[in-house]
């Protein structure tokens, strides 16, 4: 079996257009302006990942919403899953920058990205 | 009762996002009396709305989310001391002589009258609008720039439609297709008219592809209909030359149009000073310390060339508080002669306009058109550098020494040549 195909590494902004050849001997990674690319195609041949934005309601802050992130990438076909567990949360300020939010989801948790403080 | 202030200060920075906060710390750290302005009720700017990841890289060498990222620099403000005021609006910029400028300011205690050796610009971007792409018809409720949209989003929580039409293709309105989709947001297509993304291909990938989201190329929306609410709205094919190709429209049902159509620096209070400015940025002709035409007065971050990355917005913040620092120990900017930065093959704009030759220079350039295997190259100095690919959505850096930059008689030229090139 030997399959080709292009992909462009999303890791940076540099955009690097990545030439995979998947065979029996492996994966193999061209194109690549560093390191990373080889590990993301074949994270993205395999198991594609990827993180999850999102804001949430707080009640009583400077801000009416804080942003998250997950922890780490979650599988593409979690993303909805991760997204379903946010919908409906409402959190109380004040909330610190990296504050675990909201605990396994997909196997990973939402970190504040943002600081809430409490309104004045 | 009147209630005016009077203040003196080296350097007033007029903006506070992260080209403005970068520029007021590095001022502030220089010793020189700093204060930073800003209009908004908070600062940030555009990177507190950014919930996405891909700020930072450059700068810090991690990936952040903009608000991760903007973060970091409030902390170094408060470690700092930098001075600042919110809810300051600049109504105008008097230009007294060459070591005193006046900025009037309204805020919350009153007018201010700040008297400044010099003058950081840093007031971002304004975003294109439907007035300014040809698009006719109705004018209803549900038609948003990106960046509105953005704000009501990330910044409140309300999610301003759901079936969504996105109008450009530059990496906001690719990032808030991917949000809208997120979020349970119909994106029934991304419209752009040039034949390539206007954005980053990683966002294409990650924003559109992800959420089977239809990309239009050579595309273009030529109306909106819709009564309260817009209902639909035309779309056509278009030639090389962006003219509608007659038969192809078809109609698109929606409920809301977001406009993603580019930004341009916001200039406002520059122009009424009759600065010089440079048709190919939009933006002000500065030196390479990111100086204008007016003496003390610099600009960086959006104001002075739309950029792909925050991190570059806030070296050019720093390098603006550098030369302010440099200007005032020497009244001026010192320098033997201005030598032009001259575009050449496949170059569209180029950052900074003039150089000195007597220090080192970072010049940031955008390509025309998007071309692959080609030498970047500055003849007089001997500079060339290979990329596998340019596209005009990725700027290039150019990292030139002093060393090289002495050897420039005249001027520099930045091209671009194909591998097998013959001029």
């Amino acid at each position: 079996m030997h399959t080709e195909l292009e992909l462009t590494c999303i890791l940076c902004p540099m955009s690097c257009t990545l030439k995979v050849s998947i065979s029996d001997a492996g994966i193999d990674v061209r194109g690549n302006q560093c390191a990373k690319g080889v590990e993301y195609a074949k994270q993205e041949v395999t198991n594609p990942v990827r993180h999850v934005m999102t804001v949430v309601r707080v009640r009583g802050g400077d801000i009416p919403t804080v942003s998250l992130i997950t922890s780490k990438p979650v599988p593409k076909n979690c993303i909805e899953r991760v997204m379903e567990a946010t919908a409906y949360v409402e959190l109380e300020a004040p909330i610190e920058l990296g504050q675990v939010v909201i605990k396994d989801v997909c196997g990973t948790s939402l970190v504040a990205t943002r600081r809430v403080r409490k309104a004045t | 009762m009147s209630n005016l202030i009077e203040e003196r200060y080296d350097v007033v920075v007029i903006g506070g996002g992260p080209a403005g906060i970068a520029a007021a710390i590095r001022a502030t750290e220089l010793g020189l009396k700093t204060i930073l302005l800003e209009n908004r009720d908070v600062l940030g700017g555009i990177p507190l709305q950014c919930v996405h990841p891909g700020f930072g890289l450059h700068y810090f060498k991690e990936d952040l989310t903009g608000t991760q990222f903007i973060h970091r620099f409030f902390e170094r403000m408060e470690r700092i001391g930098v001075e600042y005021i919110t809810s300051a609006h600049v109504h105008s910029i008097e230009y007294r002589d060459y070591m005193e400028k006046v900025v009037n300011t309204i805020t919350r205690k009153g007018v201010l009258r700040l008297y400044s050796k010099t003058i950081i610009y840093t007031v971002g971007a304004r975003e294109r609008t439907l007035f300014e792409i040809g698009v006719v018809g109705d004018r209803p409720d549900g038609i948003y720039t990106a960046g509105e949209a953005q704000t009501m989003m990330d910044i409140y929580g309300v999610l301003p439609g759901k079936d969504v039409v996105i109008i450009g293709s530059g990496d906001v309105g690719l990032i808030m297709a991917r949000r809208f989709a997120l979020e349970g947001a119909r994106v029934k297509a991304v419209i752009e008219i040039m034949p390539y993304p206007g954005g980053l291909m990683r966002n294409v990938v990650q924003c559109l592809r992800d959420f089977n989201i239809p990309l239009l190329l050579s595309h273009a929306v030529i109306s909106i209909a819709g009564k309260k609410r817009v209902e639909k709205v035309t779309v056509v094919k278009v030639d090389e030359g962006f003219r509608p190709i007659p038969g192809t429209e078809f109609e698109i049902a929606c409920d809301t149009v977001v406009i993603a159509a580019g930004l341009r620096p916001n200039i406002d209070l520059l122009e009424r000073l009759s600065i010089a400015i440079d048709p190919a940025t939009g933006g002000p002709m500065v030196n390479e310390l990111l100086e204008t035409s007016i003496p003390g007065i610099f600009v960086a971050g959006n104001a002075l060339v739309i950029n792909d990355l925050a991190d570059y917005v806030v070296e050019q913040g720093e390098k603006a508080a550098e030369g302010a620092k440099i200007f005032i120990e020497n009244s001026g900017i010192p320098a033997e002669e201005w030598k032009p930065v001259k575009r050449g093959r496949n170059i569209r704009l180029a950052i900074p306009h003039y150089i000195s030759g007597e220090r080192s220079v970072t010049i940031l350039a955008r390509v025309a058109k998007p071309e692959q295997r080609v030498f970047v190259e500055v003849p007089e100095v001997g500079y060339k550098t290979f990329h596998m690919a340019v596209r005009p959505a990725e700027m290039i850096r150019l990292d030139l020494s002093k060393d090289a930059l002495s050897k420039a008689e005249k001027s520099v030229t930045i091209e671009v040549k194909p591998i097998a090139y013959r001029a």
